[in-house]
């Protein structure tokens, strides 16, 4: 008895002990780039922007969670009419924009009207492109009707470019975005840090999280020593991985590898001789080693990939084995396919695993007998001579976009890649609403895309994640450039 | 002394007008597409069609170049493709990280490199002058970027004195806003205030060498009184026109600093506005700072007139 009473006293003394031990209610967060501007729905589609206000500052209809599955967010549920053409969405009641503003479903048919119109800036504006119409039933309900079958709609209004704002600060959200998120915009110190307050009148759950300051470090010296000297708490997207060891040994932080949505590929000017020949892409493929590239470009961190398909899906299949490293079979289908004395161009954007990863390349081509003029360029250099002239052969890319799969059936996208098949593929994929058949269908395109040698495909980037060890609730993997604050929290 | 200040202001005046047109030239040929850069991989061509209209890049260059001209005359730089803000307040909050850590780090410069000069001058060939010239070598010789690094490894994650960078504003305090500038200004300090002893020490030197110092001495001033009459204020024209350089270059040369101490300083907007084309940015801020090296230039010449006596006789 007295035994249990001490114990008693002891445990009341350590609970009394932690309730003292204040937990913090700020977080400091570095990100690698600033946002241009905090706006998701006009002119810009830095993923930055999105890191920014995505569910902090901006809600939308429906939202991606940590998994990369859909869940309910401003419309709490929504019917789907028989042909797929009709979503009527039913939205929260007394949900306030954080001016004070009620939300509406007319705010949600000004969004989506002014992201789909003909002025519109929205960089992902092909979302938008089947909505026939939008009609407010009554302030809580609204019915989105398409044009033709979109599988994807409710993942799509989830995106950050898909949020809702309201008309009346729609022309001043670059600066001073105001949404219905759990977090208000504070300030902005141009070129050093954006900070955001919780949202006292925020109709969901209270976050832990008080006050948010997002530094902006670019140079991966600088973030390491940001981290090691303890100025910043989570470093989401780090940019230096040859750290990770030192600072993995170290007991004051957590480090986490998880998935994004980055398929990085040697992409293949499919529509220029000799690579409109799929035995020299072939050949091209067998002589990549990835691991060596993965090893060069990223210090070993980085999944390979063998068709454009982010490994983190539930629908991925592991399609390495097709175009598995053998120099040997290069050469014979160089051989078979007649081509001797090839040089090809390879321009390489700035992004550090591009110009890490292209003398790789360059030698492992050399290996089967075809030399690689590379070329350096800029990023705006990139998108107007590479991405919108075509004028290459080989280049080092990331394509970031979730499900972006859906680029090799443009028609005048960079890789030049024809195959009526994948189209016919595409039209299915949009057609079907029924889960089970849309993974089916998007393992058809992982395979004839492997199958195709469309491009040379090398890894998936990582997310890599360095944090405080204290602090919970960061996101592993980044299905969605996305930094919700609202599930971060620190240990007792 | 009117004729060489007319003829001063009338080449400022031309240099800025030909600079305008060199920089906006420049930008006209470099290749990439703002609206482009913006929008990024996935944009439509009609989503592109409107971003360029939206930011005036549908209309021909000639009445871009006027718009631009004389907006600034009136102290209007145009608004900044990508931060959507006036660029006018983008470079007064650049300006108030760049232009303190500017002032700071020459201040500093001056105070290590006039006595260091002067002692090794005074005293040559001895113990101090081999000092002063074997540390100053040093400090020409050292990447400032290391040399930045260093300043944070040891003060930031080792001793944690301070941050280990970033700007928190100044509404935040003064001592604060100082406190996160001193190891930047220390490390651009460095290398400024070694090229400086060195060149106070030969200007100094060469003085020394003069009719008029032998004449001083032969009429029985001390060496020191020489020294401080005669020979520093002779010796300040050269050493004045390294310092405007050196202001200048401090003003807007000082990104790789700013990269290490994630500083949001002027260097690191015009590389931005670069790497993003947002073309007004860099147009106007490139403009800007050569009005500041002109001016600077100007201010010097003028400065010279204090020194040099002969100098207001014309």
């Amino acid at each position: 008895m007295r035994k249990s009473l001490i114990l008693l006293a002891i445990a009341g003394a350590m609970l009394s002990g932690t309730a003292y031990a204040q937990s913090r209610t700020d977080v400091n967060i570095a990100m690698q780039l600033e946002p241009p501007s905090l706006d998701p729905t006009t002119g810009g589609a830095a993923a930055a922007i999105r890191s920014v206000t995505y569910d902090n500052i901006f809600e939308g209809l429906t939202r991606i969670d940590r998994d990369g599955a859909v869940q309910p967010l401003l419309a709490k549920s929504w019917d789907i009419s028989a042909d797929g053409l009709t979503y009527t969405f039913h939205l929260h009641d007394g949900v306030k924009f954080q001016d004070g503003t009620p939300f509406t479903a007319d705010d949600v048919k000004y969004s989506l009207d002014a992201a789909r119109g003909e002025k519109s800036v929205n960089a992902q504006k092909q979302l938008f492109a089947k909505i026939a119409s939008v009609d407010v039933v009554d302030p809580t309900t609204v019915k989105v009707t398409l044009s033709g079958p979109q599988g994807d709609f409710l993942y799509d209004m989830g995106w950050g470019d898909a949020v809702i704002v309201s008309q009346k600060t729609a022309a001043t959200n670059a600066t001073n975005p105001v949404g219905t998120g759990p977090y208000r915009f504070s300030d902005w110190v141009k070129g050093d840090h954006v900070t955001l307050v919780a949202n006292p009148d925020y109709w969901g759950a209270k976050p832990s999280i008080e006050k948010a300051t997002i530094k902006f470090i670019s140079d991966p010296t600088a973030a390491v020593a940001a981290i090691l000297a303890g100025d910043v708490d989570v470093f989401g997207g780090f940019p230096a991985p040859e750290a990770v060891d030192q600072i993995k040994a170290d007991p004051r932080f957590s480090v986490t590898v998880g998935s994004t949505q980055g398929e990085t590929v040697l992409a293949m000017n499919n529509g220029k001789a000799p690579l409109d020949n799929i035995k020299v892409r072939e050949a091209i493929a067998h002589a990549i080693d990835r691991k060596a590239i993965i090893d060069a470009a990223q210090f070993g961190y980085g999944t390979p990939i063998g068709s454009f398909f982010s490994p983190g899906d539930p629908a991925y299949i592991d399609l390495t084995s097709i175009s598995n490293f053998d120099p040997d079979k290069s050469k014979a289908l160089l051989a078979e396919a007649g081509v001797k004395d090839l040089t090809l161009s390879l321009k390489l954007p700035p992004a550090q695993y591009a110009r890490a990863a292209g003398p790789v390349i360059q030698q492992e081509l050399a290996n089967i007998g075809i030399k690689v003029d590379i070329t350096n360029v800029e990023w705006a250099d990139w998108l107007s001579n590479v991405f919108t002239n075509k004028d290459y052969d080989l280049t080092i890319v990331s394509h970031v976009e979730p499900n972006d799969f859906g680029n090799f059936g443009k028609d005048g996208y960079y890789f030049n890649y024809k195959n009526p098949e994948f189209a016919k593929l595409m039209t299915e994929l949009g057609n079907t609403t029924d889960p089970a058949k849309q993974t089916a269908i998007k393992q058809d395109v992982q395979k004839l895309l492997a199958n195709d040698f469309a491009a040379g495909f090398l890894f998936e980037l990582p997310n890599i994640t360095v944090a405080n060890k204290d602090l919970k609730g960061i996101w592993e993997n980044a299905p969605i450039p996305a930094t919700i604050i609202s599930e971060m929290s620190w240990a007792q | 002394m009117s004729t060489y200040l007319l003829g001063r202001l009338g080449s400022l005046v031309i240099s800025l007008l030909v600079a305008s047109i060199v920089i906006f030239l420049i930008l006209e040929v470099v290749p990439g597409d703002p609206a482009q850069f913006m929008l990024g991989m996935n944009a439509q061509p009609d989503t592109l069609a409107a971003l360029r209209e939206q930011l005036g890049l549908d209309q021909p260059a000639f009445s871009r170049y006027v718009t631009w001209l004389f907006g600034m005359l009136h102290g209007d730089l145009g608004i900044s493709y990508t931060y959507k803000t006036p660029v006018t307040e983008l470079v007064l909050q650049r300006l108030g990280v760049s232009l303190p850590l500017a002032v700071l780090s020459l201040s500093l410069t001056i105070l290590i490199a006039f006595p260091a000069g002067i002692l090794a001058a005074a005293k040559r060939n001895s113990r101090t002058d081999f000092a002063v010239m074997g540390v100053t070598q040093f400090g020409v010789a050292v990447p400032n970027f290391w040399f930045a690094i260093l300043l944070v490894w040891v003060f930031a994650v080792i001793l944690h004195w301070f941050s280990a960078g970033g700007f928190p504003g100044w509404d935040k305090g003064l001592w604060i806003g100082l406190r996160s500038l001193i190891l930047p200004a220390i490390a651009l300090a460095l290398p400024q205030a070694s090229i400086l002893a060195r060149v106070m020490r030969s200007a100094l030197l060469d003085t020394l060498e003069e009719d008029y110092i032998r004449s001083a001495r032969a009429r029985g001033l001390s060496q020191r009184a020489t020294l401080w009459r005669h020979a520093v204020r002779n010796a300040l024209i050269p050493v004045l026109t390294i310092v405007g350089l050196q202001f200048a270059f401090l003003l807007a040369g000082a990104i790789i600093i700013e990269n290490v101490f994630f500083l949001p300083g002027l260097g690191r907007l015009i590389f931005q506005g670069i790497t993003q084309r947002d073309l007004i940015v860099v147009k106007s801020v490139v403009m800007l700072l050569v009005f500041a090296v002109i001016l600077v230039n100007f201010l010097v010449d003028l400065s010279y007139i204090a020194v040099d006596p002969r100098l207001r006789r014309r």
